[in-house]
């Protein structure tokens, strides 16, 4: 446990009579990808800000960077990077200023963050933005902006709330790329999504959180082996007729879940349970096979999707 | 709490304010030129040439100047504790980002006080030239309100801001100026002595805080005869400070840090 960086036990978080956090434990190791996945309300943010030294425990143990949020917060904080859920940037400033006045909050030289600054609006594709405001910049680039500015005091753990929410496909998969490279760097992330191709393309472990709990912990592809089928055949029936049709596929599929539009086979072979499907006479309006994802896993373990 | 961390917030208010100031800097000349010009001048030879010239045994306008330094002061603290903390708390959350860095909310608070003290001057001293230029004072004169004036908006940037951080949407604010500011910039006396107050409004008067700014603007300017002792008028906008600044990290706490 040497190099646990967070250690939680037990932590709650309540506000006034909701259960945000209800008694979880987890443990984030030195260097690794940590995700929190679930849908939204499942208190994975309350857990951030707990961590982030910014939001007290109602309960429980937390220990940050060896440290107690509630004794050393400012210490903590001086060796954390966080990007918060919003872009909480200052629009009037330009993009060097954010950085400028952040560094600054953390008692860096302007020597020292000029010369981070060059380095982290490279990383972050924004040099030619350098002195341009930030209110026009497109929501990829202020999403950068934001994590360059969370890395600008080199923390030992960057804190990433939602990374991608809101963003378009290309802006994703470029901010995907950075914290990708960021991992190679040896940085410890940890992170929160309610976006399944999120959670397994960067974290190396992750918990499951809903209402509060956590539902299960592991590596993403273990979590799938172990709560899922290798493969997932999709069958949309007419509308109104899932569950119906869902009634007589129980002996083709390992497990069945209907959901409203559709129904879900699982199976270790999605193409041979088509078949079979179609031998037994059933007449779908579409189907996809794939493999089984982190929103399977999700599924089996709560009975509803991530994302409504 | 360290000195240091409230100090690099109010860096970071001068350096927003090195990108917002067209805004602000005009209203601060134009302010108290507009007003001395319709106040002191227009309104002003009228006053003296009637009743109002004895019974104030100075010029109109030297009796105004002093007094709307301190008005001043207290609306240009008014503005810079409301909208501006609405944002940083709520619209852009500024507040969210300087908090996830090792400042506090107590530094937080005391650094966006400290620049808003810093604007104030700024504001007065700009306020003490144009009463000079106008001839309502000297420079001495204007320069000996400045103190008070300074301390007079602290008061108000103190007790806005804890007003402010428990706001959960801007309508309040416009209440608070139409409610608040404006009834208080029209009867604490600064264009004339709460004396002429229906009996049994005068005593409230004397609570306000502008009024007690007001009197010790124009008491050190003028020297004139104070009401109140003027440490008694220090002592409560001091104490309302305090109680201002308490109650703005109370709120700021169980807004931000919940």
């Amino acid at each position: 446990m040497a190099s646990s960086l967070v250690s939680a036990r037990g932590l709650t978080k309540h506000f006034e009579s909701l259960v945000a956090v209800d008694s979880i434990d987890f443990d984030v190791q030195e260097g690794e990808a940590f995700g929190f996945l679930g849908p939204n309300g499942a208190g994975k943010s309350s857990t951030m800000k707990m961590i982030g030294s910014v939001s007290p425990l109602t309960a429980g143990s937390l220990s940050v960077l060896g440290m107690d949020p509630a004794r050393d917060g400012p210490k903590i904080r001086a060796r954390l990077g966080v990007v918060p859920q919003d872009d909480n940037l200052d629009q009037e400033l330009t993009v060097y200023e954010n950085l400028l006045i952040y560094g600054r909050y953390f008692g860096l030289s302007k020597a020292v963050i000029d010369e981070r600054a060059a380095e982290l609006l490279h990383f972050a594709q924004l040099e030619d933005r350098r002195d341009s405001r930030v209110e026009p910049l497109s929501g990829g680039m202020k999403r950068r902006l934001v994590i360059a500015r969370g890395l600008i005091n080199t923390p030992d753990l960057l804190l990433l709330d939602e990374p991608t929410t809101g963003l378009d496909p290309q802006a994703r998969h470029l901010l995907w790329d950075r914290l990708y490279r960021l991992k190679q760097q040896g940085v410890t992330l940890i992170i929160t999504t309610h976006y399944m191709d999120e959670a397994e393309q960067l974290c190396d472990r992750l918990v499951i959180m809903d209402k509060g709990k956590i539902a299960a912990e592991g590596a993403p592809r273990d979590l799938i082996e172990q709560y899922s089928t290798r493969e997932v055949l999709e069958l949309r029936f007419p509308v109104g007729t899932q569950a119906v049709n869902a009634e007589h596929l129980h002996d083709i599929a390992e497990k069945t879940e209907v959901l409203p539009d559709r129904v879900l086979l699982y199976t270790d072979d999605a193409d041979h349970a088509h078949a079979k499907v179609l031998e037994a006479g059933f007449e779908p309006e579409s189907t996809v096979s794939r493999r089984s994802t982190l929103e399977d896993v999700f599924l089996s373990l709560t009975g509803r999707t991530l994302v409504d | 709490m360290t000195i240091a961390g409230s100090l690099r917030v109010v860096e970071a208010g001068a350096r927003v304010y090195r990108r917002t100031w067209r805004g602000s800097v005009i209203s601060t000349f134009l302010n108290p030129v507009l007003y001395l010009l319709a106040m002191g001048v227009g309104l002003g030879e009228l006053v003296d040439e009637g009743t109002g010239g004895a019974s104030l045994d100075i010029p109109y306008l030297t009796f105004l100047a002093p007094g709307l330094m301190a008005a001043a002061a207290m609306q240009a603290a008014a503005g810079d504790a409301s909208y501006p903390v609405m944002a940083g708390i709520k619209w852009r959350k500024t507040y969210e980002a300087t908090l996830s860095t090792p400042i506090g909310v107590p530094e937080l608070l005391f650094g966006h006080l400290g620049w808003v003290t810093l604007r104030i001057t700024f504001v007065s001293i700009v306020f003490a030239a144009v009463m000079t230029v106008f001839g309502a004072t000297t420079l001495v004169e204007g320069l000996a309100a400045v103190g008070p004036a300074v301390l007079t908006g602290l008061t108000f940037a103190a007790l806005v801001t804890a007003f402010t951080a428990r706001l959960k949407n801007e309508a309040g604010l416009t209440q608070l100026f139409r409610f608040g500011i404006i009834p208080l910039f029209l009867f604490s006396g600064t264009f004339f002595p709460v004396e002429q107050l229906p009996d049994y409004i005068e005593p409230l008067a004397y609570l306000t805080p502008l009024w007690h700014g007001v009197e010790l603007c124009r008491g050190l300017a003028l020297g004139l005869d104070y009401v109140v002792p003027p440490l008694v008028s220090v002592a409560y906008l001091l104490l309302l400070t305090a109680g201002g600044a308490f109650y703005s990290i109370r709120s700021l706490r169980r807004r931000l840090i919940s």
